[in-house]
């Protein structure tokens, strides 16, 4: 199990917290004129690497706020949380 | 050397010394015509279907640790096929008739036993939800009774129906059950291997040759191999060998864990699971209670669930027997389940040629182990997924139509 470090909170057990996949997508700015495959892509198909992720989580039983997490998904240590807006962090800066 | 009552006797005079090996350690050829990556259930009987039905002579079977390693022996053995949508009734029952044959054909005992599995009503939802899928199985040839409250009762004595979340009813599927995971693995790769199948382990694929939008070959651990066809069966490394090969896949990798609980004398004699409180139980042939329950939110390829995860399916657990609430529980594991937005598999083409993939299974793949190895040596053998396999192509996810089954994951999701 993880502590999890919210940017807003600070550390707290990972049961106060839910995990809701990848970070960093984009929505089309044109949903109206993207191709079928295009819109397939934004919606389902996902980076799942063995290794570093970067994923959106939810303090739900803290601050209810939204944050980012970089994360290795072989060890589950969490290298660097970030709140939403922030640069996507490289692996120098962890 | 037929496993038979004969050979059993004649054996016995040699105090079993001189059994054959099931299967043997062959060396890597340097050129198949059609090399399967992923040595599980699914991979193995892939192997097996292309060997025995399809004519294919010249096949590898790729392991990187050892035969059913992975999740084919990670699971809770649970096998059924009441599914919802006409699409997994097809594929999930398709399964289970091979099932009923499997033990005999493969001439290993599978010991598939179908001693019946409740699916627990907890709430008037829940109680339309399984009448409408019973009629829905009914419509597809699928075994399906609804329970009330006290044809339930009658059946399962020493379950607490009065809990905090009542049991209403069941849906009981009677040809539902369970298998012998391990056996299942084996006993493909002892049959694959007798129809000349060269299975692989400690061999894993580090890199995937393509030439001008075909696969040719495969780095491997123990060097590089000529194929004409491959196959991906890698479960939870599914879009690790996806990126070898350029391209992703809707698919995440998530934890999903289960326990065992010491061995009792017999008190379960069916499957028992539970949506709405999340749980499912049965009882094992060595008297060890195998539960289930859902699977961590997070990507993760560690094969170690969250320990919080396991208080998630206990709680329920002994809910629903208070008399289970003394037993210590002995083990618990993890493996790596490839999840699709939909809960249902991908089997069929990829955007490289001659590259097949069966992935996608996420919580419930050992239940169809036998119709997807089948499906899948038809789609490799003829370049086309058959009837049964066309809808869980790759492709659904850009044209919409999905087979969003909730019935595929034995959980609340």
């Amino acid at each position: 199990m993880f502590v999890i470090k919210c940017p807003y909170c600070g550390e707290r057990d990972q049961t106060e917290f839910s995990c809701h996949g990848e970070a960093h997508i984009a929505r089309p700015d044109n949903p109206a004129e993207v191709s079928d495959e295009e819109w397939g892509e934004y919606l389902f198909f996902r980076n799942n690497p063995k290794g570093i992720h970067f994923e959106r989580w939810t303090h739900d039983h803290g601050c209810r706020r939204w944050f980012n997490v970089m994360r290795d998904t072989v060890s589950d240590k969490i290298m660097k949380t970030y709140k939403m807006g922030d640069q996507k962090p490289g692996v120098q800066d962890v | 050397m037929k496993y038979s009552f004969y050979n059993l006797v004649r054996n016995s005079f040699s105090y079993h010394e001189n059994w054959e090996k099931a299967w043997s350690s062959p060396e890597l050829k340097p050129e198949y015509d059609v090399i399967i990556i992923g040595g599980g259930g699914h991979g193995l009987g892939t192997a097996y279907y292309l060997a025995k039905e399809f004519g294919v002579k010249n096949i590898a079977v790729l392991e990187k640790g050892w035969i059913g390693g992975g999740n084919t022996g990670r699971n809770t053995t649970i096998i059924r096929s009441n599914y919802l949508w006409d699409e997994s009734a097809a594929l999930y029952n398709h399964a289970v008739n091979l099932w009923e044959g499997l033990s005999s054909e493969l001439n290993f005992n599978v010991m598939f036993s179908q001693r019946g599995l409740f699916h627990l009503a907890h709430s008037v939802h829940d109680m339309q939800e399984i009448t409408r899928r019973g009629y829905s199985n009914y419509l597809n040839g699928i075994d399906a009774e609804i329970l009330n409250q006290e044809q339930v009762a009658k059946k399962i004595p020493h379950m607490n129906m009065h809990g905090r979340y009542p049991v209403l009813g069941a849906l009981l599927q009677r040809r539902a059950g369970t298998a012998r995971h391990d056996a299942v693995a084996w006993g493909y790769a002892r049959a694959a291997e007798n129809l000349g199948v060269d299975i692989i382990q400690n061999c894993e694929v580090k890199g995937i040759d393509i030439s001008n939008g075909k696969v040719v070959g495969l780095q491997t651990t123990k060097g590089s191999v000529k194929v004409d066809k491959v196959g991906l069966v890698p479960a939870g490394h599914s879009s690790v060998l996806a990126d070898m090969a350029g391209f992703t896949l809707p698919i995440n990798s998530v934890p999903l864990q289960a326990l065992v609980s010491e061995p009792i004398k017999p008190i379960l004699d069916c499957v028992i699971m539970s949506n709405s409180v999340h749980v499912y139980v049965s009882q094992s042939d060595k008297g060890e209670l195998v539960v289930g329950a859902g699977s961590d939110a997070y990507n993760s390829y560690s094969q170690r669930g969250s320990f919080d995860m396991i208080e998630h399916m206990m709680a329920p657990l002994v809910e629903l027997f208070p008399i289970f609430s003394r037993l210590k529980m002995l083990r618990s594991w993890g493996g790596i389940v490839d999840v699709t937005p939909d809960r249902s598999p991908i089997i069929g083409k990829t955007p490289v040629k001659d590259l097949f993939i069966n992935c996608g299974w996420g919580t419930g793949g050992f239940k169809a182990t036998p119709g997807s190895a089948h499906v899948f040596a038809e789609t490799v053998a003829k370049g086309e997924p058959n009837d049964i396999a066309a809808p869980f192509s790759l492709d659904r996810h850009y044209s919409g139509a999905l087979v969003d089954e909730a019935a595929a994951a034995a959980v609340a999701h």
